[in-house]
């Protein structure tokens, strides 16, 4: 693990607003050709950290390096080794689609000879080659997402930042966007991703940290978090909205955890059947009821006692 | 192990000027703020720009020609008697200067700053704020050239500009084509709604009518004279007058020098103010 080369390094990381510390002393590193994520709430400091390793923001404390580098001193040095898809697309509205790649590149200083071979391979990259011409606008959301990565992707960055990259996409253009992810990670590129979907943390991320108010709650692989920090298998029992409590109190002792919800009480165990056929022996008649495997969702509410999308 | 990076085309751009000062805010590429302005242009109302060329000429036609006729001949700086048309012919040249860089500088400025976040995604590129700055600001200037360019092709046709100084009239407007670009999106960095931005227009309509564009600045009184002339749209009037009636003496140069301590103060600011915007 070691032997790995670290390209973003944190130590006691810090970002305060006046007096409002949205990053608070976090440490991490990121691997070259690691799918590396960032997960946690709205508010838990992601986006920040995200704005820091992207050097546009610099840091109130700590220590941070980017591919060797110092991202207070050496920022537009950092910056052309880095892709950047911000969480809202920011596409350029009044350009074309292949014009907002284009022009993103001449930002970098890189010559038209070369760029316009890049575009168009980035637009085949992105499937967008057809919608060259179209206004930037006028592309669905599925795309627009599509376009932004290209975008970042312009300058041949060895470090792409995607801050909460399938939000607001219909679950099509979530795999879609995936599969486009996968196959930049297979060629070696070192992925950082912000996101407070559990599926995609699973899905994408090779290593990932738990980040609440700032701090890192839990770091390493999903498998291992789930592990660590939950059962096998979750049993999800609903019984009305006043009547969760109550049951809960006579569903005390069965399985490992319980984790009562304001509309439904988790029950944590090896083996969910079993415990489900156990709850229905027992003469509770759940409205609705589910096994399913645990997820990193279990996780974060283990760690704080909140679900991620509050 | 610390990674040693991939030297791309991007990387070895910007390595190579971080070895310059003041590479942190300045990459040595406003240029390409023009590039995207002009793919951005392609697609604009052409009407809404001709229509901020026309307003002046309006002027012109409607005061020079018209009420010209009533007013009669008027006197340079030296007591020579000119048209009327002649006279605030200058003063609309650099009111079409103004105008131009303005439209650009301060509404379009505000709607890429608020709404499109065009800097934004600029400044996350190796790009540095005082690019974005002074790229958007040259891009604003242009409008303003633009304007006074075609200006000039009507007036001196009319034989309004009867001298060789007159030609200076053009570098002139670009100075203060510049100056009101980098004013104006100093200032527009610094606002945060619409009404504040209203407020622009508000100061711009009496800059325009008393600043010696249709009567000269004598006719006020003592200290709202010495207002007026702070302003930077009579600097723009009495610099251009001179030139385009060929009645020149040292305050040209205070012209210029005023002029100059605009458009850097005006870089200073907005370079800030980007930084403190989306830089922080």
């Amino acid at each position: 693990m070691d032997n790995r080369e670290v390209v973003i390094r944190a130590r006691g990381l810090k970002k305060t607003y006046k007096d409002f510390a949205a990053v608070d002393g976090v440490d991490f590193d990121v691997y070259r050709g690691e799918a590396f994520g960032l997960l946690g709430p709205n508010g838990a400091g992601k986006s920040t950290t995200m704005k820091m390793i992207s050097s546009v923001s610099q840091r109130t404390d700590g220590e941070l390096t980017i591919l060797g580098k110092e991202p207070n001193t050496q920022g537009p040095e950092i910056r052309a080794h880095l892709g950047v898809v911000p969480q809202k697309d920011l596409l350029d509205r009044e350009l074309k689609v292949w014009e907002n790649l284009f022009t993103y590149g001449r930002y970098f200083g890189l010559s038209r000879k070369w760029l316009k071979t890049k575009v168009d391979e980035l637009l085949e990259f992105a499937q967008l080659t057809e919608k060259r011409n179209s206004k930037a606008d006028d592309l669905s959301g599925g795309m627009q997402r599509r376009l932004a990565i290209a975008r970042g992707l312009v300058n041949e960055p060895e470090i792409l930042l995607l801050d909460e990259p399938t939000t607001g996409l219909d679950p099509q253009a979530r795999h879609i966007l995936w599969d486009r992810l996968f196959r930049l990670k297979e060629q070696g590129v070192t992925l950082v991703i912000t996101t407070h979907y559990m599926d995609e943390a699973e899905q994408l991320c090779d290593r990932l940290i738990v980040m609440d108010k700032g701090k890192i709650m839990a770091e390493g692989s999903p498998a291992s978090l789930i592990k660590e920090y939950s059962s096998k298998e979750v049993v999800e029992v609903r019984f009305g909205t006043d009547k969760n409590e109550s049951a809960a109190k006579q569903l005390e002792g069965l399985g490992d955890r319980i984790e009562v919800l304001p509309d439904r009480i988790l029950l944590y165990t090896e083996k969910g059947e079993e415990l489900l056929a156990k709850i229905v022996d027992s003469g509770l008649n759940p409205i609705t009821s589910l096994v399913r495997r645990s997820s990193l969702e279990d996780v974060f509410l283990r760690l704080t006692g909140r679900t991620l999308v509050d | 192990m610390i990674a040693n990076a991939v030297i791309t085309q991007a990387v070895a751009l910007a390595e190579k000027r971080a070895q310059k000062r003041g590479s942190g805010v300045y990459a040595g590429r406003a240029t390409v703020l023009i590039e995207r302005g002009l793919y951005a242009a392609k697609s604009s109302n052409w009407l809404v720009i001709l229509s901020g060329f026309v307003e002046p000429v309006l002027y012109l036609m409607a005061f020079g020609f018209g009420i010209g006729q009533l007013i009669g001949d008027m006197q340079d700086g030296n007591g020579n008697p000119v048209s009327y048309a002649a006279y605030i012919a200058p003063a609309l040249l650099a009111t079409s200067a103004m105008n131009g860089a303005i439209y650009d500088a301060t509404w379009n400025v505000f709607f890429k700053m608020h709404f499109g976040k065009i800097y934004q995604v600029m400044l996350s590129s190796s790009l540095g704020p005082l690019d974005v700055a002074l790229g958007e600001i040259a891009w604003a200037l242009l409008r303003g050239l633009t304007y006074s360019l075609g200006f000039m092709a009507i007036v001196v046709p009319l034989g309004l500009v009867t001298n060789w100084w007159g030609i200076l009239a053009i570098p002139a407007a670009t100075l203060i084509a510049f100056a009101f670009a980098s004013l104006g999106m100093a200032v527009t960095s610094y606002m945060k709604n619409f009404q504040q931005m209203n407020w622009i227009n508000f100061f711009l309509l009496p800059m325009f009518l008393f600043s010696g564009t249709f009567f000269p600045v004598s006719v006020y009184p003592e200290w709202i004279q010495m207002i007026v002339k702070a302003l930077p749209l009579w600097q723009g009037v009495d610099l251009v007058r001179s030139l385009m009636l060929g009645v020149l003496d040292i305050g040209v140069l205070w012209h210029v020098l005023y002029f100059v301590v605009l458009i850097v103060g005006g870089l200073w600011f907005t370079t800030t103010r980007l930084r403190a915007l989306f830089m922080r």
